[in-house]
């Protein structure tokens, strides 16, 4: 057993399809961060709002003011080095890091797929992406054309995990036996040319598109993987991603997605995508000197493998301590982040908060929008993380304005899937005597209903 | 191979690029016919309204007339009660800050600010008596017009005077009083009247044509605008504020509606509960026999949500029964017994996550602007 991981360990293969990656992931990074900024969001997002929700241990991360720009300009000019694989270990440090920085500034924004950003430039610090076509190698006038399987096995292993997890997710009642949130959802689309009116308000559609979503989440990395059904699965990949595309607002993601499977082809592929680069680079008449040409040696690779296998064992345990948690998951949220949980839920929520005098017992309602920007309120009103969170800033806000004796109440009302809205948190508990940790909130009133399934 | 792969990402590239910017969809026989819906709601209830405030207005314009010619105490009874009448249509139409009414720039209250904005600061309004120099159409002076300001001039006492009358005969500004009655007058028919023109000229085609999805979409902009009415005009306005509510200390009478008027202050409310609940239901506005059209409770039972619909009736309906047992005025009713009001405002919010959060999900429109990405 140890002798076949060794032996694994120390096969090698062509490094062409880890540096089509690299360009792939540089350019779409930098696409993405570019986009954000030309949409206006760095302001809209991170400088408008006067107050940040933030994850449990990281409430010194917050945005730096106008500096903030400087950090996308950072994280974009990172990008743009991991594309052209120059300086290619700092780059994609800087990237991770700058990245991870954004994204944990304010939890409102939470998405999987920045998440899965942050992961896989995480995998990527480890991985010698720079070895063949890079500015680096032109540098260095070596040119590794083999590299070890593994580095890019292990990026195969984390998009199979991705899709893998987003498939078992939804495996439950509400997503396959009553095609929600999809039954939400698609009807309101009805403005898609010729499908939009035909399909989408139809019962059956609602539920061949939520099997089919779950089918092709769970095979799709075993499609990828076998030679014979691999041009299959990547005509499934681009079909798929680009209807959700079409369908929602989800930005890059869907061809980050696309770029990212194309590792899963032979290595020849991607010798003749990376022709098609040498015949754009051509006009510019680099000097080139015949590189020599070797096989990369990791030096640390006693370090490095350990880590990654302590990484890949968090990636697989870590979506299930949801089971930890008692109650519906979908309902108190505890364990549904990190967890490739996608577009499981429309879940919708109100929230009216009640200051009180406890000894007076004056009380006065919260204007949310005084306070949060309204994709913020929309957020707050349906986690209950942010709804103590936001509770404690109300009453540290009310307390520096003189009042006395504070106690902060909730009225909250959230739907989900369809169902009629309930009372969500308990309105007789003093929120701002909670406190925040990753222990089971007991003022969080039960849901009413059940959902089968993991 | 490869070019195969490449030709075909391009294309689907090109077909998901441009279909998504594409706002086709005209008609949806299939589907919910939203064209009924919008074409029953601009032609049996939002025009009709305005129409008929058109007409009330002018009343009051011909009252004011009357009153000016002859400023006796029978004439500014009879301005008074010509006011009443408009203001009560002027509830059902508050709803639709839509078309020339969304653009009269009136910031966050909409066109409410050239119409309603209560409580009215009489300072602004002697000021501009005795000066001669103001602007209705500043931000300055959006709670210096409209119904507010013509409910103090007819029934409030200015600074010094003893009755409301002598704003407009005894007072030193008695001529400054009178034109700034007359402007506050042309003001809001003018304002009303480009309305109604362009709903009629060319607005109703293109707000039942607009059957867009996205945020823009004619339906879309009509759901926020009875969650936002419901909430902001009638609900907090209303009720909440006067109440204390939302501030710290005691109730708040002067921020009642027609506070100088005093006794119409649930007939206003009543009306405007009326307005919110004929949309909801599509219920013409000018039907004596509540004949219903196409409308949210329609669009709500075509996704078999019949249970919402008799929800948010209840909820209607409790409020309503609510508001009947409060005093005609409001301020009375504050002075006698605060705790009654504050009890109403519990039964009239808990309408609210029903509209906002049980009717925005099952219609999925979007509330309030959110352009991030979704997952």
């Amino acid at each position: 057993m140890l002798k076949k991981l060794k032996l694994y360990l120390d096969t090698n293969t062509n490094a062409a399809p880890l540096a089509v990656f690299r360009i792939g992931f540089g350019a779409m990074m930098l696409a993405s961060i570019i986009r954000f900024w030309s949409l206006g969001w760095i302001d809209k997002l991170y400088l408008q709002p006067k107050f940040q929700f933030s994850y449990y241990g990281f409430q010194w991360v917050k945005p730096i003011g106008n500096y903030t720009y400087l950090l996308f300009a950072l994280c974009g000019l990172a990008a743009l080095f991991v594309l052209i694989g120059f300086k290619y270990r700092i780059a994609i440090i800087s990237f991770f890091l700058s990245f991870t920085y954004i994204e944990l500034m304010d939890k409102t924004t939470y998405l999987n797929h920045y998440y899965f950003i942050s992961v896989l430039s995480f995998l990527m610090c480890f991985l010698p992406a720079n070895a063949y076509f890079s500015v680096d190698a032109f540098l260095k006038k070596t040119h590794y054309k083999q590299i070890p399987k593994w580095t890019i096995d292990v990026i195969k292993l984390l998009l199979g995990t991705v899709y893998i997890y987003a498939g078992l997710a939804k495996l439950n009642s509400d997503w396959l036996f009553k095609a929600m949130p999809l039954k939400i959802w698609l009807p309101s689309k009805y403005d898609i040319p010729i499908i939009g009116e035909t399909l989408m308000h139809k019962d059956w559609f609602h539920f061949a598109m939520s099997w089919s979503g779950m089918l092709y989440d769970l095979a799709i990395p075993f499609l990828l993987l076998y030679k014979k059904t691999r041009t299959l699965a990547f005509v499934l990949v681009v079909i798929f991603h680009v209807f959700t595309r079409i369908l929602f607002p989800i930005g890059m993601f869907p061809y980050i997605m696309i770029v990212s499977t194309l590792i899963f082809f032979d290595a020849h592929v991607h010798e003749k995508i990376l022709n098609v680069f040498r015949q754009l680079l051509k006009p510019l008449k680099l000097k080139v000197e015949q590189p020599k040409t070797e096989t990369y040696r990791f030096s640390n690779r006693k370090i490095i493998i350990p880590i990654l296998a302590l990484f890949f064992a968090v990636q697989l345990v870590f979506p299930w301590r949801y089971v930890l948690y008692p109650n519906e998951l979908f309902w108190t949220e505890e364990g549904y982040r990190f967890s490739w949980r996608v577009m499981l839920m429309e879940k919708a929520g109100y929230a009216n908060f009640k200051i009180v005098n406890s000894e007076t017992k004056d009380f006065f309602y919260v204007d949310n929008l005084d306070f949060l920007t309204p994709f913020q309120e929309k957020q707050m009103s349906f986690q209950p993380d942010f709804i103590l969170e936001y509770a404690h800033y109300l009453g540290d806000h009310f307390k520096s304005q003189g009042n006395q004796n504070i106690q902060v109440f909730v009225d909250c009302f959230v739907a989900l899937n369809g169902r009629m809205s309930q009372p969500y948190i308990d309105p007789n508990v003093d929120l701002y005597q909670e406190k925040e940790s990753f222990k089971h909130k007991n003022w969080i009133l039960p849901f009413n209903d059940e959902i089968k399934g993991l | 191979m490869l070019k195969k792969i490449i030709l075909f990402v391009i294309v689907v590239a090109a077909i998901s690029c441009s279909s998504s910017d594409d706002n086709g969809g005209s008609n949806n026989d299939d589907g919910f016919d939203r064209t009924a819906l919008l074409t029953n709601v601009a032609d049996n209830i939002i025009i009709p309204a305005f129409q008929d405030l058109q007409s009330k207005l002018a009343s009051v314009d011909v009252a004011t007339t009357s009153f000016i010619n002859d400023k006796s105490t029978g004439n500014l009874d009879a301005l008074s009660d010509a006011w009443l009448e408009a203001y009560k249509v002027w509830q059902h139409v508050q709803i639709y800050n839509l078309g020339e009414a969304d653009n009269l720039g009136g910031g966050e209250r909409g066109f409410v600010s050239f119409f309603n904005i209560y409580p009215v600061t009489v300072a602004d309004i002697e000021n501009a008596a005795n000066t001669g120099s103001y602007d209705l159409n500043t931000a300055n002076y959006h709670d210096a017009q409209g119904f507010p300001a013509l409910d103090f001039l007819i029934h409030g006492i200015a600074t010094g005077d003893s009755l409301p009358l002598d704003k407009f005969t005894t007072n030193s500004d008695f001529e400054g009083f009178t034109t700034y009655l007359t402007d506050v007058v042309t003001q809001m028919i003018s304002l009303n009247t480009a309305i109604v023109n362009n709903w009629v000229s060319s607005y109703r085609s293109t707000f039942i044509a607009n059957t867009d999805s996205g945020l823009n979409g004619s339906f879309n902009k009509l759901a926020n605008d009875i969650v936002y009415s419901y909430e902001k005009d009638f609900r907090a306005q209303k009720i909440g504020i006067p109440a204390g509510i939302f501030s710290n200390g005691g109730t708040l009478p002067e921020t009642v509606e027609a506070f100088y008027k005093k006794d119409v202050s649930k007939e206003l409310s009543l009306e405007a509960l009326t307005g919110i609940e004929n949309l909801f239901n599509g219920i013409s506005y000018n039907s004596v026999s509540s004949v219903s059209g196409s409308s949210f409770s329609t669009y709500l039972e075509f996704l078999d949500r019949e249970d919402l619909v008799t929800e948010i009736n209840n909820q209607f309906a409790a409020g309503r029964n609510a508001i009947n047992g409060l005093n005609d005025d409001y301020t009375q009713q504050l002075s006698d017994n605060s705790i009654q009001m504050t009890a109403a405002y519990d039964i009239i919010q808990a309408a609210v996550p029903k509209l906002k959060v049980d009717m925005k999900q099952a219609l999925n429109f979007v509330i309030d602007y959110v352009d991030g990405d979704g997952d």
